[in-house]
């Protein structure tokens, strides 16, 4: 399978230098408004200590070599101090990883199972009620902000009805509502590309084809169209995830949920900015790790792809 | 429905319906969505006459009458219609301004970021070759990346404020418009008339700004119009995080963070203005549904 | 005894532009072992036709209103869909036009032919189904297929994808095959490939075809019999030889016109003027008068009946209408 090796060859590639560029864009950053020892100094930080970040970071040096200093750190795992934990901010990072790990692919699960059977059924009987429905739940989920759903229904469900509890990570019942608001960010968007690509696939030949052979509607619909409806969804699957990034970051804040998306709130607030940098450089490598791994499948599902 | 054109071929001697290159169909302005219009309306004006409208002042506390439910609770007044917030700062007035802040900063970040996303379209489209593979595999990184995350850095290295939201905002979208620009500019690009410039002399320059941004500008309006909806709930994501414009100026997302840890005394802090943007970003994307389907409906699929 | 009987099929389509009667009353049989040619310009009905037979009409707009179709004696139009099931691949089949179009792209050839073998009754499982498929794929001539099984359809000619698609229309065995301009999307080098393999298929099987097509040529290589169709209507049908030699219908005799000839030269090919008249604002009397050379009043008035022309052989055209015979 030499062409496939060549393709995750590529890939791996296209990632590293988009890894590289990102870094950059970290590094400017912190240098864009004069000296970066404010930044990455606690304001109580002692001459010893601003000697300190100039010797390690370099900060006296010329600009390239500090770009050396910093990407070599950061290859070894060495992301900075975090101003507010008082730790490395890597060490920070990874702690607090699994807490998002245990909810980002139970939304990403949820809103497929919700998506695809409703953008298929709605497709299938365009026109009528269902669709209408959907259509307009996906018009409205489009316009909903993620935090103010997910408020709203910690008021309804938590206060005032008081089933669900409205914060903090715990048994099953607390991942109900995060979940739920997490993934109603994907559904709406997703069930109404499902639909538009169904609808598509609907009219095609081979369609025709597959009822001359004999089979029945449920068998060309959720075999022979599905198959074909879903290649848009996948591919759009880069978007999708960092849309779910971006929502969780989001989500873990109005849940209280202590997840990497709540730690990137807590380092914007506390301006805590070497947390804010660790977090951006490895959750950008997770992002394009996911992406590159999604790729690679997609490629030895779908034949056409190695040779692009 | 409209599916039996293809499966038949259409009917032999028929002619299709008048197509959109320039001719509208005519039942389009009956069909505006009024409400969806409406909403928007009031809320220009609300902008615009904030200091006209709001019956208190947007910042000046009053801890005595801190956290008043609004009027058609038990313990609301007439006084304060939405009730009051933490500091005894009337919602209803920091809504209206809030409404301003909202429309301003969505407006100028959407005209910034749309104008990227044009310009660097139109040179995808126009020249090409591996300036536009450049361009074209930046986008797709833009659109598979959290973009978020560098407009949360933004605000911290920058600080908070209009500037550093325009640039954030920007960041985030103009992938979006590059995309679908440079594919318009790509059908221009093989029509006659530029060919014919460039035997007439033109330099690229010209032709592209006395030819290729005409034509496009019919999408380019509809994909602004698509937008603005998308741009409020940035914006508002980015006042909730707490990296959106500096308090005490009032801003929606900012109010539903400040009201996030007393919804249980004071539910209305979050709910109102999160509804108000739900509204108003509604209203926006039905308007903008409409305006596509009239001008350049082959964006369906955006 | 007729395979397919085909009589006084009326369907409508809801369109936008009102309702269309694209088939309107056509009737025509099939026996085993034999070709009936439907010939016609884009949109005279030919295709609705055939998706009438098979049942397969866009389920909200096109309607079969009146009319029976005969399979082996049974009319299908009154079964349900489940019945039709089981009739559509193993009774009767079709080949669609364009093979870009009519296969799954997703899926390999040898999965969706297997798909359509294993719906046939006491198919075999597994590995011998497999080879069942290779079989297939031998009988429609191609080559390796063992190789080609495992290729997705973008890895194949326009040619090996048509051959495939006959492959799967055949799996079943039907008795009555619609092939659907067939060729038109190929190569001309291939074309006759093609239509050979069919012809020699349906020697072997004495499988009975309903030829859908444009071209005259094509009719002379492939068919006994032809049915000339206009507008919705069939308007002249006999045997391929008598149609050639001495056409009744004016149409026709335009059509065979326009087939360029190797052994005349000619210095301009002659077209037909005009268009077909729009289906959902059909003119009273004959349709195809305001295109008619030899078209007066009373066509213009009345449609006019078929009359015999010849030994199964009818036109509809008042020209050709027998002088009243005498009391």
């Amino acid at each position: 399978m030499s062409a496939m090796q060549r393709y995750i060859l590529r890939r791996l590639l296209q990632g590293a230098i988009l890894l590289f560029v990102l870094a950059l864009v970290v590094f400017a950053l912190a240098r864009v408004t004069g000296n970066p020892a404010d930044l990455l100094l606690p304001e109580d930080a002692t001459r010893e200590d601003r000697a300190d970040l100039l010797r390690t970071l370099g900060l006296d040096r010329p600009v390239h070599e500090q770009l050396v200093v910093f990407l070599s750190g950061a290859v070894r795992g060495d992301l900075g101090q975090s101003i507010r934990y008082r730790k490395p901010a890597a060490e920070v990072f990874f702690e607090r990883l699994p807490n998002t790990l245990t909810l980002v692919p139970l939304a990403l699960a949820v809103a497929v199972l919700i998506s695809v059977p409703l953008g298929v059924l709605a497709a299938v009987h365009r026109g009528t009620l269902i669709d209408r429905c959907c259509s307009a739940g996906a018009v409205l989920g489009i316009a909903t902000p993620s935090f103010w759903l997910g408020i709203v229904l910690i008021y309804v469900f938590s206060i005032q009805l008081g089933w669900l509890p409205s914060a903090r990570m715990g048994g099953p019942s607390h991942y109900v509502l995060p979940v739920v608001t997490l993934a109603a960010f994907l559904v709406a968007g997703m069930m109404r590309l499902v639909r538009s690509s169904m609808l598509e696939v609907l009219d095609s030949e081979f369609v025709k084809l597959a009822r001359i052979k004999g089979l029945s509607q449920t068998v060309v619909i959720w075999k022979h169209c599905l198959s074909n409806a879903l290649i848009p969804v996948v591919t759009l699957f880069g978007v999708f995830f960092a849309l779910l990034v971006t929502g969780a970051i989001v989500t873990e804040t109005v849940f209280a949920w202590p997840g990497v998306g709540r730690l990137t709130y807590e380092a914007v607030i506390f301006r805590d900015y070497p947390l804010l940098q660790a977090v951006i450089l490895l959750k950008g490598v997770i992002v394009l790790g996911v992406n590159l791994v999604v790729d690679v499948l997609y490629a030895y599902l779908d034949p056409r792809v190695r040779y692009a | 429905m409209g599916r039996i054109e293809t499966a038949a071929g259409i009917p032999a001697g028929t002619h299709a319906a008048a197509g959109p290159d320039g001719a509208a169909p005519r039942g389009h302005l009956a069909r505006l969505p009024w409400t969806a219009f409406s909403i928007i309306v009031v809320l220009v004006v609300v902008a615009v006459f904030a200091p006209l409208i709001a019956p208190h002042s947007a910042t000046e506390q009053s801890l005595p009458d801190k956290l008043r439910p609004p009027a058609w609770q038990a313990g609301g007044s007439a006084t304060h219609l939405l009730g009051t917030d933490l500091l005894g700062r009337d919602v209803l007035s920091r809504l209206v301004y809030g409404a301003r802040v909202s429309l301003v900063v969505a407006l100028s970040a959407l005209v910034a970021g749309g104008g990227v996303g044009l310009a660097l379209g139109i040179l995808a489209g126009y020249v090409g070759g591996r300036l536009d593979g450049l361009i074209m595999r930046t986008v797709d990184a833009t659109l598979t990346f959290p973009t978020i995350l560098i407009a949360l850095l933004l605000t911290v290295s920058l600080g908070q404020g209009l500037r550093t939201i325009v640039i954030a905002v920007t960041l985030i979208i103009w992938a979006r418009f590059a995309r679908i620009v440079r594919g318009e500019v790509l059908a221009v690009k093989t029509r006659d008339f530029v060919a014919l410039a460039r035997v007439h002399g033109c330099s690229h320059l010209r032709i592209m700004a006395v030819h290729i941004v005409p034509n496009v500008m019919n999408t380019f309006m509809v994909l602004l119009t698509l937008h603005i909806g998308f741009v409020i709930i940035v914006e508002a994501s980015l006042s909730f995080l707490g990296a959106g414009i500096a308090p005490p100026t009032p801003s929606w997302g900012q109010m539903v963070a400040d009201g996030r840890n007393h919804i249980a005394s004071g539910w209305w802090l979050s709910v109102v203005p999160g509804t108000a943007i739900l509204l108003v970003v509604l209203a926006f994307n039905l308007f903008g549904d409409w305006l596509r389907d009239w001008l350049d409906p082959r964006l369906r699929q955006v | 005894m007729s395979l397919l009987d085909v009589r006084d099929l009326h369907t409508q389509l809801h369109t936008r532009w009102g309702l269309v009667r694209a088939v309107d009353g056509v009737s025509f049989s099939l026996i085993a072992g034999e070709t009936l040619g439907l010939v016609g310009e884009s949109g005279s009905g030919k295709t609705m036709t055939a998706l009438s037979i098979l049942r397969l009409l866009p389920p909200e707009t096109g309607r079969v209103v009146r009319g029976q179709v005969l399979l082996d004696g049974e009319d299908v139009l009154v079964k349900s869909e489940r019945e039709m099931r089981a009739v559509r691949g193993r009774r009767i089949s079709m080949i669609l036009q364009d093979p870009q179009t009519s296969l799954n792209p997703v899926f390999t050839a040898g999965d969706q032919l297997v798909e359509a073998l294993r719906l046939r009754p006491a198919a075999p499982t597994g590995q011998s189904l497999r080879q069942r498929a290779e079989d297939a794929l031998r009988r429609v001539r191609v080559s390796a297929p063992e190789q080609r099984m495992r290729d997705y359809p973008h890895q194949m000619s326009g040619g090996m994808k048509q051959r495939v698609v006959g492959a799967i229309a055949l799996a079943g065995e039907p008795h009555v095959l619609i092939a659907d301009e067939p060729t038109t999307a190929l190569d001309a080098t291939i074309q006759l490939q093609y239509l050979t393999l069919l012809k020699e298929i349906q020697e072997r099987t004495g499988l009975a075809m309903l030829f859908i097509t444009h071209d005259f040529g094509i009719v002379a290589r492939m068919c006994d019999r032809v049915a000339v169709m206009y507008a919705g209507r069939i308007v002249e049908s006999g045997p391929v030889r008598a149609i050639f030699r001495a056409p009744g219908h004016p149409y026709t005799e335009a059509l065979l016109a326009s087939v360029p000839r190797m052994d005349a030269s000619i210095e301009r090919l002659p077209s037909i003027e005009g268009q077909p008249p729009a289906l959902h604002r059909l003119p009273e009397g004959c349709r195809f008068a305001p295109r008619c050379g030899y078209a007066d009043d009373r066509c213009r008035r009345e449609y006019p009946p078929a009359f015999p022309v010849g030994p199964a052989h009818d036109a509809s055209c008042w020209r050709v209408e027998p002088s009243r015979p005498s009391r």
